[in-house]
Order: structure tokens, then C-alpha cells, then sequence
């Protein structure tokens, strides 16, 4: 069924569809539209969960862990100050090994307050254990919400997973939607490790150092394997709703002689910029990165990079730079663009392109 | 002792200091409670007296979670298991730090949502996992890690804090009395809802007492009043006895404070105000009890 959704809309209708048995969430901006949407479902009855209106984040991931470990599904929502009021149970959650679903809407940390997309949010939550995957258009946010329940709950990961879109730019602006019902491309969910009075067990009790550090192992162990589970069901996916995803978004990258890195919602502008730009001549492609964990091992080969951070580690450099960097030795021109919902346009990337400078870094607008 | 299961949850030999009356508790709780309880238990003494996984002293299971989650983790837990159509008893058990300090938000909340389920917060009046640091309950004038000259706030009034949440069933205990203990732990399973207990639990190690004298510290709290044990349903609150008999006659308070080293050389200004403060608690909880406030 096609239908107009904004981004938030989209990630509440494919949380109906998969149908979670509870639903504990705190209402932040941009995010907030989502839990309305499902407070909605809920009270109309088109949803059965269980709706948790609690009083902070902290506590929504916190009665997340406390439903899933008793073997449901759950989920939640939230945004920038919510993810980081929430940061100490988002560590718990993958450390308990709960296939939790989060929807983050990408929005800036303050002071000053700030209510627009960037992505430092949730990269901060990149070393808790928890797949991330970011979103660019509003039907892939429905599909990678649908597609983060299977994947988390699948037993070779029972790892959470958070499905980032971008605060307004995406979560708020409406474009068509194909709902297409499920059915039965979420299995059951089932979790070997649940809960259970007829059997007693001690969950998160006092570990030894020895005990500690192969059960942390244990967690990447199952974060390499989730590259395969990531593979195979957006393979089932594409086979079944027809619309395909990866690792990154490649646009126009075959014959490309200098790529454009991004995430989020500017991977789509990038697509305007290399048209710009091979129009005059220069041989651009975009690969818009979708997961950050696990980190994709991208074919960058010897092409020049220019990597767009909508983020930024203060006293070392953009993120997703650093990571290609630490990743494939390769140097690039690392552009610090759109914090704080600055706006960055096709004729901006394409600038950036055209000025760019492999092995500087330098903030758009900013910088002289 | 008469009246309670055989059952034991608890096994022997768990990490529990000698003469820990917050494990006594939980021995009586779980033997009110039986085996279709899941506890949720965030960082305290409890978290430690457990033992080293992948051992573990209880037979039933327990939920470790952080200090502040407690409440939230436990409102999650209830809600999963009304969807499965489970009748199992979720109790949090969290100790006087995560109950009146870092934890009062999310305990708040899960009782404001009426969430099905008991919380119990055992009150050793200090944060005793991490070697007897000040919380919020502990008491005028006592000695801790953080208050080596004596603590210079009055302890927090959690009960009522509570009360203003208007439960079902709350009510107050001490480990010295353990058949009181089980009859209240087993009327707030009962009941369906938000349940609170407040259960007063000497330390010997935080407190300054010699471990033997772990039932005749909590016996003493009560008789002088410092401790008040009643049960609150919805508007209506009942005395349990030996607080009535408080009342009546109380011990003198300093008899109480004399057994614990954490109170020496307390002033007399200080025993004072813990002397007031104790009288102006038993007036109104006796003004509650007869309907005249």
C-alpha cells in the first residue's frame, strides 16, 4: 500500500508491523512524533503492545532490558540528550545480549540547545555493543526498523540494534511509503538466555576478570557473525519487497575517480553533487555508509576520498574519517559539515569536491 | 519459626558479612514470596552476596541490573509478563542508596504507572557495598566513611514520599521481626498493583556493633520508636504492635544509640533532635492510625 509518511511515521508503521510485545518510551524532539504515532496504535488497538509511558530515558531502557530478557520483543525510541541520558542501559542492553530495537532521530548535543540532525548523538553510543544502522529516505527508514528486529533477534547475534534517521531532514519531511504487511519475514522471536522460574539462573552477577573478558568476546564474536545475518536478511528482504540494500549505497561509484563518504540524509544530496559534477567533467561517485557497526570494509581502492562528517571527536577529527582512516590506511579530505542542522546543499558537496585537499580537514563555513 | 515455608532460596554460605540482617531479610522475603519470583536487584550488598558467577547462592533467578534502574527494569519485567500471561512475582530488592538517592526517580515513576509489583528497599542507612559512605537514610549525627564527624542532615523521609504516591500497600518492617516481616510481605503479594516495603536491616560492620548483637539492634530501633512499623492501604494506616507498645512506652533512645559505635560521641544537641524527631514521627503516624489529622 503506498501512502505519504514522514521518516518518524515510517519507523511507527514498521514498528507495527512487528508487532512488539512492549514499548517503553520517553518523548524528546525531533523523536517525539514516533511515540505518539505508537501511543496511538496502541490506544486505537490496531497495536497490542504494552505501552510504558515512563519518566525518563534511562528508565525506557532500562524497562526495555527488564521486558526482553523475559523473551518478548521490545521497543524504543529516542534522540540526543535521551540517547545519552540513557547511555549507562544502552550499555547493559548489549552486554545482556537484548535484541532491543531503538529508533535514534539523529539530533546535536547541547549547550546551546539545539534541536537539528547531526550524528554525534549516536556515534557516542559506537563502542556500547549495539548494531547501527543510519537511514536516508523514509522508506529505508521502515525497512531497516523492520529489518533490525530479525537481525538483532537472530541467535548467532542477540545483539540490540539502533536504526538512526536523521532529526528533521528526514524525520520530518514526508515522502511515499510502500507499507507492505510482513507477514512472516520477522520469525517469533525467541531467546535462548530468557528468563524462567523453572529454571533459576544469576543474570549480570559479580564476573571474574577471566570470566568478564571472554563473555566481552563473546559480544564481537557475534558482532562479526552479525555481518552475515546483516547480508542475509537484507538479501531475504530484496527477494521478498523487491527493494534492495548493502553495507553503503554506491551511486555512480563503477568508473569513479574520486568518491564522496556520508551518512544520512546528505548521502542523497552527495548523489546531486557527483551529477553536478560529472556534468563538468569530474569523474565523482557517492557511497553513502549505512552501518557503522559492524563497520562495512568498503571497495575504496586507489580513488581519492572526500568524507563529509556531520559529527566530530573534539582534539582528533571526524568520525567516519577516522574510521576509514584506522580502516584502509587511506587518507582523504575530511569536511566537518552540517552540525547542528547546518545546511549543507548538492552545490555545497560538489564544492567540496572541487576544492578538496587529500590529507586536510576542514569546517564548512568555518574555516577561512 | 512457625508460620513460614521450609523452603530456603537462599543457599548457605553466601558473601554475606557476619551478621548481615539485609540477607536475613531476603531469606525471609523469598520464603514468603516461593519460587515463581524473579528478583531484580541493582548494585548493593545484594548484588555482592550473591557470589561469583557462574555460582550463585539463590534458587530463584535474579535480575542485576544498574544502581538506577531498578524500579524501570522491574516495570518492563511486570508488563512482559502480563503480555505472557504469567502471575510471576517480580520484586525489586534494592538497598537504601538505590532507593532514596539514585534511584527515587525511576521508583517514582514505576509506582506513579501503578506497575505489579513489590519493591522493597532493606535499609542499612548508609551505601554499605562500598564500605558505608552517607546516603540520604542515614541518620542525624551518625559516623560514615563521608561523615567522619557525624552526619549533619536528618535522614530522608522516604515512607512518606512513598505514601504521597497513595498505594495499595506499603509498609514498614524490620529484620528483628521476622514473622511480621513474612505476614506483610505475603498481603502486599496479594495484592495487585504498586506494593512498597521499607524493612529497617542493622549492619554490623557499618553500624559498630558486634555481629551477635544484629536482632537485639533491631529489636532496640523499634522499641524506642526510631523505627516505626505499620502497614498503609491506600488512605488507611494500621500500627503493627510492637510499635504500638513504642508508643506506649518507649525505650530510652539512647540505649539505641549507645550499641553502635557510628553514633559515638554524638552531642547532646544532636541526640536531642533525633529525640524530637522520632516523637514528632510517632505523633502523626498515632494521629493517622486514630483518624484524627
Amino acid at each position: 500500500m503506498l501512502t505519504l509518511s514522514t521518516g518518524n511515521n515510517a519507523v511507527a508503521a514498521a514498528v507495527r508491523q512487528a508487532n512488539p510485545a512492549v514499548v517503553a518510551a520517553y518523548p524528546i524532539t525531533p523523536q517525539t512524533e514516533i511515540v505518539e504515532q505508537i501511543a496511538n496504535y496502541v490506544t486505537n488497538g490496531s497495536l497490542k503492545s504494552k505501552y510504558i509511558p515512563v519518566e525518563s530515558e534511562h528508565s525506557a531502557m532500562a524497562a526495555c532490558i527488564g521486558a526482553s530478557i523475559t523473551g518478548v520483543r521490545t521497543f524504543t525510541a529516542t534522540s540526543s540528550h535521551g540517547l545519552l541520558y540513557m547511555h549507562e542501559m544502552v550499555n547493559w542492553a548489549a552486554g545482556a545480549r537484548l535484541p532491543i530495537v531503538m529508533a535514534n532521530v539523529n539530533r546535536a548535543l547541547g549547550p546551546g540547545w539545539n534541536v537539528w540532525a547531526e550524528h554525534t548523538d549516536a556515534l557516542q553510543a559506537r563502542d556500547t555493543g549495539w548494531l547501527q544502522v543510519y537511514v536516508s529516505t523514509v522508506q529505508e527508514a521502515y525497512d531497516a526498523t523492520l529489518m533490525a528486529f530479525r537481525i538483532a533477534e537472530d541467535r548467532r547475534v542477540y545483539l540490540p540494534v539502533m536504526v538512526n534517521l536523521d532529526g528533521f531532514t528526514l524525520s520530518h519531511i514526508s515522502q511515499q511509503l510502500d507499507e507492505s504487511p510482513v507477514s512472516d519475514f520477522i520469525p517469533p522471536m525467541i531467546l535462548d538466555h530468557a528468563i524462567s522460574t523453572d529454571a533459576p539462573m544469576g543474570y549480570g552477577c559479580m564476573t571474574s576478570s577471566a570470566d568478564y573478558f571472554r563473555i566481552r568476546y563473546d559480544i564481537e564474536r557475534s558482532m562479526r557473525d552479525s555481518v552475515q545475518v546483516i547480508r542475509e536478511t537484507e538479501d531475504a528482504f530484496a527477494s521478498k519487497f523487491g527493494r534492495k540494500y548493502s553495507w553503503t549505497e554506491d551511486y555512480r561509484c563503477d568508473d569513479a575517480q574520486v568518491l564522496i563518504l556520508s551518512m544520512g540524509t546528505l548521502g542523497k544530496e552527495a548523489e546531486v553533487a557527483v551529477d553536478i559534477l560529472r556534468s563538468e567533467g569530474i569523474k565523482a561517485g557517492s557511497m553513502r555508509v549505512r552501518w557503522i557497526r559492524p563497520f562495512p570494509e568498503p571497495d575504496l581502492r586507489d580513488r581519492e576520498l572526500v568524507v563529509i562528517d556531520r559529527n566530530y571527536s573534539f582534539g582528533f577529527g571526524g568520525i567516519l574519517a577516522s574510521s576509514i582512516r584506522a580502516k584502509t590506511g587511506k587518507e582523504c579530505y575530511n569536511v566537518i559539515a552540517g552540525l547542528g542542522g547546518q545546511e549543507v546543499t548538492f552545490n555545497d558537496i560538489a564544492g567540496f569536491v572541487r576544492e578538496r585537499r587529500i590529507g586536510e580537514e576542514s569546517w564548512f563555513g568555518v574555516d577561512a | 519459626m512457625s508460620g513460614t515455608s521450609a523452603s530456603e532460596y537462599i543457599c548457605k554460605c553466601t558473601s554475606a558479612c557476619a551478621g548481615c540482617s539485609s540477607s536475613l531479610i531476603l531469606r525471609h522475603v523469598l520464603k514468603a514470596a516461593g519460587p515463581d519470583t524473579v528478583l531484580v536487584v541493582p548494585a548493593c550488598c545484594t548484588s555482592v552476596l550473591q557470589g561469583v558467577w557462574p555460582n550463585t547462592s539463590f534458587n530463584i533467578p535474579v535480575y542485576n541490573v544498574a544502581f538506577a534502574a531498578a524500579a524501570a527494569v522491574a516495570s518492563g519485567m511486570a508488563a512482559a509478563f502480563e503480555t505472557l500471561g504469567k502471575n510471576t512475582n517480580v520484586i525489586a530488592y534494592a538497598g537504601d542508596g538505590g532507593t532514596v538517592d539514585i534511584g527515587i526517580q525511576a521508583l517514582s515513576g514505576a509506582l506513579e504507572r501503578e506497575t505489579n509489583f513489590l519493591y522493597i528497599c532493606y535499609d542499612n542507612e548508609a551505601y554499605g557495598n562500598t564500605g558505608m559512605q552517607r546516603s540520604g537514610s542515614t541518620p542525624l549525627g551518625a559516623r560514615t566513611t563521608t561523615t567522619p564527624g557525624g552526619k549533619t542532615h536528618v535522614k530522608k523521609d522516604l515512607d512518606r514520599i512513598i505514601a504521597a504516591h497513595h498505594l495499595p500497600y506499603m509498609a514498614t518492617a524490620c529484620s528483628a521481626y521476622p514473622q511480621d516481616l513474612v505476614k506483610k510481605v505475603k498481603k502486599a503479594l496479594s495484592i495487585k498493583g504498586p506494593k512498597f516495603m521499607h524493612i529497617l536491616a542493622p549492619c554490623p560492620p557499618g553500624w559498630r556493633y558486634d555481629a551477635s548483637q544484629t536482632i537485639e539492634v533491631g529489636k532496640m530501633a523499634v522499641k524506642t520508636g526510631i523505627w516505626a512499623m505499620y502497614e498503609r492501604e491506600y488512605d488507611t494506616l494500621t500500627l503493627s504492635g510492637p510499635t504500638k507498645a513504642a508508643m506506649i512506652k518507649p525505650a530510652p533512645l539512647e540505649d539505641y544509640l549507645k550499641m553502635q559505635g557510628r553514633f559515638s560521641g554524638m552531642s547532646e544537641e544532636k541526640v536531642r533532635m533525633v529525640q524530637g524527631e522520632v516523637e514528632r514521627n510517632l505523633r502523626l503516624l498515632k494521629a493517622e492510625a486514630e483518624g484524627t489529622c
